[in-house]
């Protein structure tokens, strides 16, 4: 009795529930399993900064986002087809970005009135009329996961506690995905538990069997797999994308890997990442600050590793002054900010790209700092690993940024061969005879990196400003003067690596959409649908934020108008107007969520109607 | 591996080679100069070669330190010399890493850093000039100022009560804890080498006179005249007897100590309490700490505590040697590639 099956080219789906009912595991779950499928998928992790808010409750909702596309997508989609909600405060929290028509299931039995007065409904939206706009499929998870295990003599909480992948077992069947990965899942993680890895896989298979045999669902879909290239993917959040770059920066420049931290969200993972592997000579340490955190690694550095540290915006801000030492004493120091909604604590599990401004100028007097920013969860492995060699190179701390956005997403990521990462040589001052601690190199500007333990190159670096070449204590007025004009022109030297600009569209227009950071995905995604409507828009994207490639300016001025969306009040359109002068309009959101790019699709249509 | 001591002969240094180009600036009659003349002293000594030593500092008059010994010196920001050195031994425990601090620099803007590195135990050692007052700023109170002291930001006097260095790193869980004198050039020589010489973390105090802003704060403890009456040299093994004609004692009343004299037939010696800096239970080494509180009691100058514990970068080291045996050598390749892969042909 095979009910039809409806092809899609994407599909995106929610699982919204309370933060104890393990949507974030299904969700990602299912992303696997899609991706080994051969899907191109998106995701968006979106959860609350509360551990276990009481269950029930709106600030305790848990969501789980994923894009599932039979050709290359860029974001991990907007509003959905499929959301499933656990109970009323779930589906309060989510129904707004459901898509008229959209399927909706429901799991029934948590519609209570207790449930709903948690989630302020005046009246049971089950029975009101107010979901008729959707397709809604009222399904009595609980109930039917107490049934599925009821011969187990479990205890009802663990039992409760199974739905999720009864709920999993539902979206499988409808979206016609194996559930092979899901089983060898569920053995790997409960494994030692042989009761849960039975309960669990029953939950999973009665959700299955379920809408196989029950007439609400009449249809199944199925989404092909993408065209991606061809080569060994595996599934990368931003964050592990982070952890991943700097060891394999590490095992390139032949530096052992220091990398202090203080824990903080959205940063943390990365030094949980980072931990795991003291077999590459990670030394991890976790500090007693954020400043500590900081300063270990300038004296990592110092002693000749890669000194590397993490944190969110309020961490950022409490570095900056070590930052500015790091600048004076010209040691390569990695500092990765994964920004988070602010200002103070903000919105910690929600994203932003409000740091741009506090990364480039955010320390006393003139500290200049290279900032470089990724655009996608995969791209943070290629981004930081620049971060290194750009650090190294020219000797001199760097700022890295991602956000939350990218460090809970993750999408495909086809695993680079090693050999072809670029090379990052290092060069530690041996010879006393020609050693002088701030003798610059013609090309980079960069001073030596001279390590103590070397015999005969004893020299004194510090915070206060250093006479030219010998580096001794100077108040010279001159020296000083100069002193700043080369630290700042050995950050601006730094644009003789940055490749040519890529333009998606042609060279002169009407439009030109510049983005930098994580907003890549919409604007792709908004940009390219204008071009196929015949739209005269054209798309940069800026992975050097400071300093600003060579060739920009040029760009930018084929163009009538240019448009800068930032999930900001507008820091990098400052920037650009600043450097160019040249009329860009900035386009900003700040609720704490990515763009979507029929946002970004409308304000395009504004500019090019005008 | 973390040992920097050459173990076979001299390396024929003197302290000429631990004097830099640079020209001293400390206000003259300043205690600093002592200490880095005994420093400088001390260090050729102690066989470590040369190129071996980083001297690590924060920000304040004692923090210049490092540009006057021709070594390895990293001037930093204040408060984090520990937070820096912490991270240069952690990656090249065969450096001999010294901070330099002061009672702000260390016990203040960065006390947090100070008692993190302690409890760590990583194998550096920390030199606090502890002058009780602001020197580089001109005169302000510090954290070891004692309460209603009249300075610049305190013309009625301070209503702050003082932190206690030693009891401070006792607290924090130091396996070194030492205090010595501006004025007593051997017995700082002595402590610095004992200091440098204890594997694991050394905090040492010392009295420094600050002539310009403070001074004789410690007067009562470093003059002829006075220092005798009011000074107990901690020896290990030794009883602590004090006093011009070595005739004064410490005794334990319960938990308290008390000064007896051992001349008057009542007390000997065999009554007074026995110094031993090698107990790990760190109670009697803080009823020595406590000392300095009690006008009636002398002020115990050496070393408080010696004990050995397990450091922090030889834990760190030797955690990343176990996890290579259990992995193996790492594949970068392969750990790109772990994980859930798949192949799109």
């Amino acid at each position: 009795m095979s009910k039809p099956v409806e092809n899609l080219k994407d599909v995106t789906i929610r699982f919204a529930g309370d933060s104890g009912d393990g949507m974030q595991l299904v969700g990602s779950e299912l992303a696997n399993t899609s991706a080994i499928l051969g899907n191109d998928i998106g995701i968006l992790p979106d959860f609350p900064a509360e551990i276990r808010a009481p269950a029930g409750t709106l600030p305790g909702v848990s969501g789980y986002q994923l894009h599932i596309s039979s050709y290359d997508i860029h974001t991990p989609g907007e509003k959905y087809d499929a959301l499933v909600a656990m109970n009323p405060a779930a589906l309060k929290m989510n129904l707004e970005n459901l898509k008229p028509n959209g399927l909706l299931i429901v799991n029934s039995e948590a519609f209570k009135e207790r449930n709903l007065q948690l989630a302020h409904y005046k009246s049971n939206p089950l029975e009101d009329g107010s979901l008729d706009k959707y397709q809604l499929v009222e399904v009595d998870i609980t109930g039917l996961t107490r049934k599925a295990l009821e011969e187990l003599n479990m205890s009802a909480k663990v039992v409760d506690r199974c739905k999720n992948f009864f709920a999993l077992g539902m979206v499988f069947w409808l979206y016609n995905r194996s559930m092979d990965h899901a089983i060898g899942f569920i053995k790997d993680k409960f494994g030692k538990k042989a009761e849960l890895v039975e309960a669990n896989l029953r939950a999973l298979k009665a959700g299955y069997a379920y809408c196989e045999a029950t007439e609400q669902f009449v249809t199944s879909y199925e989404v092909k797999p993408a065209k991606l290239p061809p080569g060994k993917y595996r599934s990368l959040s931003g964050n592990d994308g982070v952890a991943l770059g700097l060891i394999a920066a590490s095992q390139k420049s032949g530096l052992p890997l220091f990398y202090g931290s203080y824990p903080i969200t959205p940063a943390s993972d990365i030094l949980h990442e980072l931990s795991k592997y003291k077999h590459f000579g990670v030394r991890t340490f976790q500090a007693e600050d954020e400043i500590a955190a900081v300063c270990a690694a300038i004296g990592a550095a110092y002693a000749g590793a890669l000194g590397t540290t993490g944190t969110s915006g309020p961490g950022l801000a409490l570095k900056m002054e070590a930052i500015g030492l790091a600048v004076s004493v010209e040691l390569p120091v990695v500092i990765c900010d994964i920004q988070r909604a602010g200002p103070s604590t903000g919105m910690p599990t929600k994203t932003e790209q409000a740091d741009l401004l506090q990364a480039i100028l955010g320390r006393n007097s003139e500290a200049p700092v290279p900032v470089i920013a990724a655009s996608r969860p995969s791209d943070c492995f290629e981004t930081i690993y620049e971060a290194c060699r750009i650090a190294i190179k020219y000797m001199t701390p760097v700022i890295f940024l991602s956000d939350g956005y990218l460090a809970n997403g993750a999408e495909p990521w086809p695993v680079p061969d090693v050999n072809s990462l670029p090379e990052i040589p290092v060069r530690f001052a041996k010879d006393p005879e020609s050693f002088a601690p701030f003798l610059r190199d013609e090309q980079t500007l960069a001073r030596p990196w001279a390590i103590p333990g070397t015999p005969g190159l004893e020299h004194r670096i510090g915070g206060l400003e250093k006479e030219a070449v010998t580096g001794n204590v100077s108040y010279d007025p001159r020296n000083h003067e100069y002193m700043v004009n080369m630290r700042a022109k050995k950050v601006q030297q730094i644009a003789q690596d940055i490749p040519p600009i890529e333009i998606d569209g042609a060279s002169k227009g009407e439009l030109l959409v510049v983005g930098w950071g994580s907003t890549l995905g919409a604007i792709k995604t908004a940009v390219e649908r204008k071009q196929q409507q015949g739209k005269s828009v054209s798309r940069i994207h800026l992975r050097y934020v400071n300093p600003l490639p060579r060739d920009l300016e040029k760009v930018l001025r084929n163009f009538k108008k240019v448009l800068i969306p930032e999930l900001n009040l507008g820091q990098l359109v400052k920037i650009i107007r600043a450097n160019y002068l040249v009329p860009a309009i900035g386009y900003s959101k700040v609720q704490g969520q990515p763009f979507m790019s029929s946002e970004i699709e409308q304000k395009i249509d504004e500019l090019l109607e005008k | 591996m973390s040992n920097p001591v050459i173990p076979n002969g001299s390396l024929a240094l003197t302290k000429k080679d631990f004097e830099s180009d640079q020209e001293v600036r400390w206000c003259p009659g300043c205690g600093d100069y002592s200490i880095l003349a005994q420093t400088q002293r001390t260090l050729p000594n102690l066989n470590i070669p040369k190129e071996k030593y980083v001297f690590v500092s924060g920000i304040g008059c004692s923090s210049r330190f490092p540009y006057y010994m021709n070594t390895y010196g990293f001037h930093s920001i204040h408060g984090r010399a520990p937070a820096i050195a912490s991270g240069i031994k952690c990656v090249n425990p065969d450096l001999s890493v010294w901070v330099i601090t002061g009672d702000g620099d260390g016990l203040s803007i960065g006390g947090n850093h100070l008692i993190h590195t302690l409890r760590r135990n990583l194998d550096i050692k920390v030199i606090l000039f502890n002058n009780r007052i602001y020197g580089l700023t001109k005169g302000q109170y510090s954290p070891t100022s004692e309460f209603g002291k009249i300075t610049k930001s305190s013309p009625f006097g301070t209503v702050d009560h003082p932190f206690n260095p030693i009891r401070v790193a006792i607290g924090a869980g130091a396996t070194f804890v030492a205090r010595t004198l501006d004025r007593d050039p051997a017995h700082m020589q002595e402590t610095i080498k004992r200091a440098a010489e204890h594997k694991g973390v050394a905090f040492v105090e010392v009295f420094q006179n600050c002539n310009i802003f403070n001074d004789g704060a410690w007067f009562k403890y470093t003059e002829k005249d006075t220092k005798p009456d009011n000074v107990v040299y901690l020896e290990h093994g030794k009883p602590l007897i004090f006093g011009a004609q070595k005739d004064k004692g410490i005794r334990l009343n319960g938990f308290r100590p008390e000064v007896v004299s051992i001349s008057n037939g009542k007390y000997t010696k065999d009554d007074l309490l026995v110094h031993n800096e090698n107990d790990h239970d760190a109670t009697y080494a803080f009823i020595l700490s406590h000392m300095i509180d009690n006008p009636a009691l002398p002020v115990p100058v050496g070393v408080f505590r010696a004990v050995q514990d397990m450091t922090y970068e030889d834990a760190l080291n030797q955690q990343i040697e176990q996890v290579k045996q259990k992995y193996g050598k790492p594949d970068l390749q392969a750990l790109l590639e772990s994980g859930d892969t798949w192949e799109v042909k």
